[in-house]
């Protein structure tokens, strides 16, 4: 680890202030649970980090608009017990499968949606695209846990967040403040995430001196009727583990036809996958175990996979047909 | 002086053998009373952290080490390469290589002057994937290590009515000892004191005091190790890091703690070698195997230049059997991977998960019941010592605690729907001698005992069941016995390997404590006026003839002001220990489809040891032998990578172990009739971690219908199998 100075503020002016002080690189702490690994490994080498976990306006859950104002520093715990939570399903499925008490107790919402990737080449040193004198780690070395979709650039690894596919599906939007003080924006999470070409380009539109808030989730009631959602993600242990992948699924069913839906695949490209091709095959028609079927192949149709990492397609197409089963509140089948 | 019988009392006497006793120290470890060596910290000690090489095949083309000295708490840098005749020879064979170590004050300021010290590497070519053979004898790291025949192969191979060829293999794993390698050397003038942890006790001193970087004489060291977190065959030796954490203590006049981080522990500190091979087994219509043609190859990782590498030994294939026609064959490769060290069972875990997959895929050829086709084989054994009828009592008893009969099917009939179930089994043996070794016995004259052993306990109970023997020994309850291990300074004992710990400690201490009653005997019979010959001990009595002569506290009392000493031996062919265990497990999977998952239903394991002196720590190791079965045969695996030739995940997030949930329901029944009382004790804790990976692998064919050949089965594995076989 290197030396870093140590910066405590207590509103999200000061936050911003401390983030943005010229020739200053910064972290920002929250739960700590991926910087502190960063930090302990040199992978991000600020010389400040902000510890933001005292900032009372960014904690919480508030019903606001129709939604939920979800605080970025509302831990894990803490969005299991809310009543407010209680119709987005598909985000206690995630929580349902976070099963280090750590995690749960330490972790936060805006931790999670800005994890960064878990790439082995990364975390051991070969920069944010796994690159060795200009040659890509991950192409031909071992590419088993990486991206099958929006891997033909430079970034092969896979989007870390558990909850944003549930996010985005349900159509959240962020609020980042920063560089400037008095600066502010609200965006859809489905912009929150790119896709790098270089190392220095991250894995979100967050600029130096930028930090996430609070994320906002429309309410589940519609004029069409009650939002379903649901998440299934293949863990291959039942302890602290990343998913292999993952699927969201919000949708809106009337009579029996589901007249909307979105459909965000996790951890199978370098961003969350939006699969357009899934939510068109279900639209309008019943789910069922065939229809369900027939979206996770749509999903996977145009799938690139690496050398090493062709079970992928399968699993992403078994999420899509599960999360739609789950959202329609049918069996999933599998373990 | 009364002549007292050695050998344990009938069964049905004992008050203490055989019963669930709680470890003595568990209360120590619970509370983190216990002190292991990473919590010593004497004053003024210093600590070191190592400067590792990230190159799997390097030379070391220009280093600074004083860099490191000129950061603010550094004491001291140590030169790995010192420990070469010639350190311009020194080549890094494998990531994680050490190259230095910092000591300094604080650990944080060690790291940075690792950081501090500019290595420039010439980067060579690397070579680490054990599965390739093709590539390994292009590359010209492999040499035929074994290549040996029995019979006519090729005449039983035409003559049988099923033959079923296939490919099978186990990855490397690490030992993954919680607690790393490492020690805390402190020097006192000429005397080095070492908390080192250890399965070695009294095994260390000498290469402390031996090591020409050292040259002291052995009697001024002293090693002591009175709790170690996990060692698994890795921890019999100083180590490097040992000897650089003794000489820089001795150089800086300060202790000094070394303890390797996780990836260094989990890339140079040990490793359970691979194994891969191509066999051929066929049998008649009756289901009796005829033949067995194996070609097996696999790696140790880096043996040394120009070495042909090793594999998992040729003489125990095909592994608990053998068979009148048989032919075998062995490859090593000589990678640029952390080298060898043994594993729990060395190399029966691999050995059993290439035969009895292979031998189970023969009965599914033949249409046969995996069990009936071990029962109809099971007299074939390998070994002499070993017993088929203790396998077929397990057999039974396994079956039963399965439902074996209710829930084995023909292969691929698991269910309707994406999950399937299936059932396996495997069989394992080992010996588990007692190993040479001493004890002194003390009966202080207010009646308590002491027992004094440069032995160790490496979780498995040691301490306990020494206490539980002399306890039974002397008719006392376990609270008057005091156990004194994990110092060299006490009488020599043996390293704690191969299962031969609880032979060898109870042995000698049931030895030592029959003299020592015998002695107590004689002056009781002069005191009371009986003969000495029809005196026992009991319930802290001693009795004549079913009478009570005297308390246990008034019979000490006679030895005088001083303590009773006796000093008892072993191993001694006397009936007090034996070896040559079996063992029989059979496990219930279920398999998800469509993602590849594996789930652990329900794990039987039926297993023999003899004579058990604690039925709890026995239970206990059978347990903790099947969740680190589970581990290596589902998830867990040294993922070396061909691209940066790295051990890629070195660390606790990737190289994936189970939690209790992944674990599943465990039956751990210990085959305990008289006759196995009568063979005296023998060791457990290896062979119980033996068959899982067979059992469940046959399971997950069972299941699926498809054999997944390689260990462990991830849902990689279990996915791109079954998609080969969709083709």
């Amino acid at each position: 680890m290197t030396p870093f100075e140590y910066a405590h503020p207590r509103s999200e002016a000061e936050a911003v202030e401390l983030m943005n002080e010229p020739g200053t690189s910064t972290a920002v702490l929250a739960g700590g649970t991926d910087l502190i690994r960063l930090l302990r490994r040199d992978l991000v080498t600020p010389q400040r980090v902000v510890n933001i976990k005292d900032i009372p306006s960014m904690q919480g859950i508030k019903p606001v608009d129709g939604g939920v104002m979800i605080g970025a520093l509302t831990t894990l715990e803490d969005l299991a017990a809310s009543p407010l939570m209680s119709e987005y399903h598909s985000l206690h499925h995630v929580l349902d499968g976070i099963r280090a008490i750590q995690i749960q107790s330490s972790g936060t919402v805006a931790g999670d949606l800005c994890h960064l990737p878990n790439c082995w080449y990364f975390r051991n040193g070969y920069g944010l695209l796994g690159m060795e004198n200009g040659e890509s780690l991950v192409e031909t070395g071992d590419n088993r846990y990486h991206a099958i979709f929006g891997n033909r650039g430079p970034a092969k690894f896979v989007s870390a967040s558990r909850f944003a596919p549930g996010m985005i599906a349900g159509q959240a939007r962020v609020r980042v403040v920063g560089p400037k003080p008095d600066a502010e924006e609200w965006l859809p999470l489905e912009y929150f995430y790119i896709t790098p070409k270089t190392n220095a380009q991250g894995v979100t539109v967050l600029k130096p001196g930028q930090l996430i808030t609070h994320v906002w989730l429309p309410g589940t009631d519609t004029a069409q009727g009650k939002v379903q959602s649901s998440t299934y993600e293949v863990l291959q242990l039942e302890g602290l583990d990343w998913p292999l992948a993952s699927a969201a699924v919000s949708m809106v069913v009337q009579s029996g036809v589901v007249q909307d839906a979105r459909i965000v695949l996790g951890h199978v490209a370098p961003v969350p996958w939006i699969s357009h091709e899934a939510s068109r095959t279900i639209i309008g028609r019943r789910v069922t175990e065939e229809t369900a079927a027939a979206a996770g192949e749509a999903a996977v149709a145009s799938a690139t996979p690496l050398s090493n990492n062709g079970y992928k397609v399968q699993l992403a197409r078994t999420c899509v047909k599960r999360a739609l089963l789950r959202a329609a509140g049918q069996e999933t089948g599998g373990l | 002086m009364a002549e007292l019988n050695v050998g344990w009392k009938p069964r049905k006497e004992n008050e203490y053998l055989g019963k669930e006793i709680p470890r003595v120290e568990g209360n120590e470890k619970a509370s983190g009373h216990a002190k292991f060596a990473n919590d010593i910290n004497t004053k003024g000690t210093l600590y070191a952290k190592l400067l590792t090489c990230k190159h799997a095949h390097a030379r070391i083309k220009s280093i600074d080490l004083d860099a490191a000295k000129k950061v603010k708490g550094v004491k001291g840098v140590f030169d790995f390469r010192k420990f070469l005749d010639d350190p311009k020879a020194f080549e890094i064979h494998y990531d994680g290589t050490i190259i230095a170590a910092v000591v300094a004050e604080r650990p944080e300021q060690a790291e940075d002057g690792v950081k501090a010290i500019k290595v420039e590497y010439e980067v060579l070519d690397h070579f680490v994937d054990e599965q390739d053979l093709k590539g390994a004898t292009e590359k010209k790291r492999t040499g035929e290590v074994g290549n040996a025949k029995k019979g006519d192969v090729e005449a039983a191979l035409k003559d049988a009515k099923h033959v079923h060829k296939g490919y099978y293999g186990i990855h490397t794993i690490t030992h993954m000892c919680l607690e790393p390698h490492g020690s805390h050397c402190e020097w006192k003038g000429e005397d080095l004191k070492v908390h080192l942890s250890t399965q070695n006790v009294s095994g260390t001193a000498g290469q402390f005091a031996g090591s020409p970087l050292i040259g002291i004489d052995q009697a001024n060291v002293e090693i002591v190790c009175n709790y170690i977190g996990g060692g698994f065959g890795s921890k019999f030796a100083a180590d490097q890091w040992g000897i650089c954490a003794a000489v820089m203590a001795k150089e800086l006049g300060a202790p000094v703690r070394l303890m390797l981080d996780r990836a260094t522990e989990l890339k140079i500190a040990g490793n359970r070698p691979s194994g891969f091979g191509n066999i051929t087994v066929a049998c008649d219509a009756e289901g009796r195997i005829t033949a067995w043609d194996s070609e097996h190859w696999g790696s140790g990782g880096f043996t040394d230049v120009d070495k042909p590498g090793k594999t998992i030994d040729i003489n125990q294939f095909p592994y608990v059997f053998d068979f009148e026609n048989r032919n075998r064959k062995a490859t090593g490769i000589n990678t640029n991977c952390g080298p060898e060290r043994a594993w729990r069972a060395p190399p029966h875990p691999q050995l059993c998960a290439l035969t009895c997959t292979a031998l189970d895929d023969l009965a599914a050829k033949a249409g046969m019941d995996s069990l009936e086709f071990y029962r109809k084989n099971i007299d074939q054994l390998a070994t002499k010592a070993a017993n088929p009828d203790i396998y077929r009592a397990e057999f039974d008893i396994a079956a039963k605690l399965l439902d074996w009969k209710g829930k084995w099917h023909p292969r691929g009939e698991g269910g309707k729907g994406a999950v399937k179930k299936g059932v396996g089994l495997a069989i394992h043996r080992w010996g588990g001698a007692a190993h040479a070794a001493t004890c002194l016995v003390k009966v202080h004259p207010d009646g308590t005992v002491e027992s004094f052993a440069g032995s160790q306990d490496i979780g498995t109970g040691t301490r306990t069941c020494i206490g539980l023997v002399l306890a039974e020994t002397f008719g006392i309850p376990p609270s008057m016995v005091k156990v004194n291990i994990g110092t060299n300074k006490y009488p020599q004992s043996g390293p704690s390997g191969g299962s031969t710990t609880i032979g060898g400690v109870s042995g000698p201490n049931r030895r030592a404590g029959i003299e020592a009653l015998g002695k107590i005997f004689d002056l009781v019979a002069e005191k009371y006026s009986v003969k000495a010959d029809t005196l026992s001990a009991g319930k802290g009595k001693i009795w004549s003839g079913g009478k009570e002569v005297c308390s246990w506290k008034d019979a000490a009392k006679l030895i005088g002001p001083t303590a009773l000493e006796v000093q008892g031996k072993g191993p001694v062919k006397d009936g007090l220990t034996s070896l040559e265990v079996g063992g029989v497990q059979m496990v219930e999977v279920a398999v998800d489809t469509e993602t590849g998952k594996v789930r652990i239903e329900k794990f039987v394991a039926v297993q023999d040891c003899g004579l058990i002196v604690d039925l709890l720590t026995a239970k206990s190791q059978v347990y903790g032998s099947l969740i680190m079965g589970i581990a290596y045969s589902l998830s867990e695996e040294r993922i070396m990578d061909n691209k940066t030739g790295r051990f890629i995940n070195a660390d606790l997030e990737n190289y994936k172990l189970p939690r209790i949930g992944d674990i599943g329901e465990l039956i751990v029944e210990m085959y305990q009739p008289d006759s196995e009382y009568e063979r005296g004790v023998i060791g457990l804790g290896e062979p119980p971690v033996i068959a899982p990976g067979a059992a469940i692998s046959n399971a997950v064919a069972n299941a699926i219908g498809v054999r997944v050949p390689v260990l462990p089965l991830t849902p990689q594995r279990v996915l791109d199998s079954l998609a080969k076989a969709k083709g």
